[in-house]
């Protein structure tokens, strides 16, 4: 089993309703203005703006951004005490309680997608009612990043477990992926033939970002056609 | 053992500031300690509120601690590594240099590997590096080296002080308990002799490789990610190189210090600041050479992510710094180097100090252009240290000032005996070396 995402930018509009997905699903911290202005808000899927060409004809393009899940990840290679590695479903995971906050794994990531907890995450009185209780709230000093939503995987697992069946592309989505309202998002099994990331991921429009460094990334793009 | 006491030491220069410190000493430590407290207040704090309290963010995530990590333990290069060389090579005007430069390494490293736990963000799960430490991280590799450096270069420190803390017992000096505790029965027989004269041997071809290893894979810790400005094979010779060169800057510094304060001017003649100046323009150049090969061949391959690095360093935000270091490391002590008009000390210790700036600018222009230009399009801001960071920079230099005065007040920062031993044997063994080279015609020495 291998977890994968296809992004199709075709279908994509920019919206940003995945950032706001992830966002609450998985308890990211909401950080002050001033904070933000920094560079410190901590967004596990995120907008890139991208600029295409000059001015007659520039192109200005927003893409959702998710932790790439390489299958050779630089950051788990530097980590000093194991608390980010890559398990055998290919997800990228992070250890909380074991990170020590060296940030070595936010220098060595080629795609910047790791957030630190510069202060004690705080949330305000009438956002602290909806934290998701499947998620582990962090400690400051310690290093987060996407999880392709992974306690959504345990309690799939659960439930095909409990019903005596093999796990469905349905029964694990990630919060992007099901919020999508284009349908954008599309996540699954990239081994499985019966997935639709499978046949997607091997579109003719299929890219990866900077495939060139060996990362492998299991995020896969769908370009644009125009 | 019968004491001399009271009488007049031949070397009593090097014994004054032991046996009589003087109260603008007290002053000094009295200041020093104060900023060290106010550091650790500031430190506190740090732990208390989380690492938010630093200027450091996204993506630009070290800072000040790494660079000045990178910085004091390049200046721990000077001590062991030098004075190893210098015995190594028999040069005989290092007998008043070894000991100062050695304290320099002892105490500089201890602070220099401080600062990575100083930059976690959470300093209270330190031990998770040793339960459950990944031997494929490179700063594991550099947890292992530094404790590798501090523990040889500590006892090579220590094995050629004994005859000396021998001296201070027997003249009586208090506090009687540590000088009869430390010089562990040293009565100067001629078996202790050999067997220090082994010890020594023995750490020296020891330290060696240990002290190019520790800067080596500092700069493993940039060098083994894929991120442009940083994924270079030179990097570990670069890094020793620039290591080195610090080291003898601060090694000047000091014995400038040392000079005036201590009124050393018989020990610390001009031909010592001559020699070990001149070495400081051979490594002048020879960083030259580093920088240029390195930033060459970054531009000939003309890698977009790598230029963008470049330009940032050359004509964008970083500019300034990177000129300035330039100047620093290069111009400034060149010209004044070369010219043996303007090698006088006073030209010798503007030399050092620019390059002791240069070499800490360095540092940031390596780690922090990689880190503010990622590969991907980013808002960007720029790295902008706070009080906290400053305070953390002048705490760890008090505390060196701090650790050498604590040790002058103590031990002798000139190796009393090693400069008698010159005195007595130094022209005979270097008459004799001298002979044993020349070609043999007729009268052969007996030689080594």
């Amino acid at each position: 089993m291998k977890w994968g995402m296809v992004i199709d930018l075709q279908k994509c509009t920019g919206c940003g309703e995945c950032v706001a997905a992830c966002k609450l699903e998985n308890n990211v911290a909401i950080v002050e203005p001033k904070e933000s202005a920094m560079g410190r808000t901590m967004l596990w899927m995120d907008l890139l703006t991208i600029h295409e060409g000059e001015y007659p004809r520039l192109r200005v393009r927003q893409i959702p951004r998710p932790c790439m899940h390489c299958e050779h990840p630089p950051c788990t290679k530097v980590c000093p005490v194991r608390a980010t590695y890559i398990n055998e479903e290919g997800i990228v995971a992070q250890i909380y309680p074991q990170c020590i906050g060296c940030r070595y794994c936010m220098a060595a990531c080629p795609y910047t997608v790791k957030s630190f907890n510069w202060y004690k995450p705080e949330w305000a009185p009438g956002i602290r009612d909806t934290v998701n209780p499947d998620v582990s709230v962090r400690l400051d000093g310690v290093v987060e990043k996407c999880t392709f939503c992974v306690h959504r995987l345990q309690k799939g697992k659960e439930q095909a477990k409990s019903e005596a069946r093999e796990l469905r592309e349905n029964d694990f989505q990630p919060a992007c992926a099901e919020s999508c309202p284009t349908g954008a998002i599309v996540f699954g099994d990239l081994e499985n033939t019966g997935h639709r990331v499978n046949q997607l991921a091997h579109s003719p429009r299929a890219t990866k970002l900077l495939e060139d460094l060996g990362t492998e990334p299991k995020v896969i793009y769908l370009k644009e056609v125009d | 053992m019968d004491k001399v006491s009271a009488t007049p030491h031949q070397d009593a220069p090097l014994l004054r500031p032991i046996e009589s410190p003087s109260r603008n000493y007290y002053i000094i430590m009295g200041i020093l300690l104060a900023i060290v407290l106010y550091t650790g207040y500031v430190y506190l704090r740090q732990v208390l509120f989380g690492l938010g309290v630093t200027g450091m963010a996204q993506p630009v995530t070290w800072g000040f601690y790494i660079i000045n990590f990178v910085f004091f333990i390049g200046i721990s290069h000077a001590g062991t590594l030098i004075s190893a060389i210098l015995r190594l090579s028999k040069a005989e005007w290092r007998r008043p240099i070894t000991r100062m430069a050695e304290v320099i390494t002892a105490i500089v490293l201890a602070i220099g590997g401080l600062h990575p736990i100083i930059d976690l963000g959470r300093p209270d799960r330190m031990s998770h590096l040793f339960f459950n430490g990944r031997l494929q991280s490179p700063l594991l590799w550099d947890v292992t080296s530094i404790t590798a450096y501090f523990t040889a270069s500590t006892i090579y420190l220590y094995i050629p002080m004994i005859p000396d803390i021998a001296i201070l017992r027997d003249r009586g000096v208090r506090p009687r308990w540590l000088y009869e505790f430390l010089s562990w029965g040293w009565q100067g027989t001629e078996r202790q002799h050999k067997v220090l004269d082994r010890a020594m041997n023995i750490l020296m071809v020891v330290v060696i490789p240990i002290a190019v290893s520790v800067h080596t894979i500092i700069s493993y810790i940039f060098a083994m990610t894929v991120q442009p400005g940083w994924h270079s094979t030179i990097f570990g010779p670069y890094f020793v190189v620039g290591a080195i060169f610090s080291g003898i800057a601060a090694i000047l510094v000091l014995m400038i210090v040392f000079r005036k304060v201590f009124r050393l001017e018989g020990y610390l003649k001009h031909i010592h600041f001559n020699y070990l100046s001149i070495l400081l323009l051979i490594m002048s150049l020879l960083w030259f050479y580093f920088t240029f090969s390195e930033y060459l061949t970054g531009y000939y391959g003309h890698e977009p992510n790598e230029m963008r690095v470049f330009w940032y360093k050359f004509s964008g935000d970083f500019a300034p710094y990177f000129w300035a270091m330039i100047i620093c490391n290069f111009f400034l002590p060149v010209l004044i180097l070369c010219n043996r008009k303007t090698r006088t000390i006073p030209g010798i210790l503007i030399a050092s100090i620019s390059v002791i700036i240069g070499m800490w600018l360095e540092r940031l222009i390596i780690v922090v252009p990689s880190l503010a230009n990622p590969r991907l399009p980013y808002p960007t801001g720029i790295y902008i240290p706070t009080h906290t960071e400053w305070m953390l920079f002048i705490g760890g230099v008090s505390v060196f000032v701090l650790g050498y005065m604590t040790f002058a007040r103590f031990f002798p920062v000139i190796s009393i005996w090693e400069i008698e031993e010159g005195r007595k044997e130094g022209a005979k063994t270097v008459a004799e070396r001298v002979s044993s080279y020349m070609p043999d015609s007729g009268s052969t020495s007996a030689g080594e």
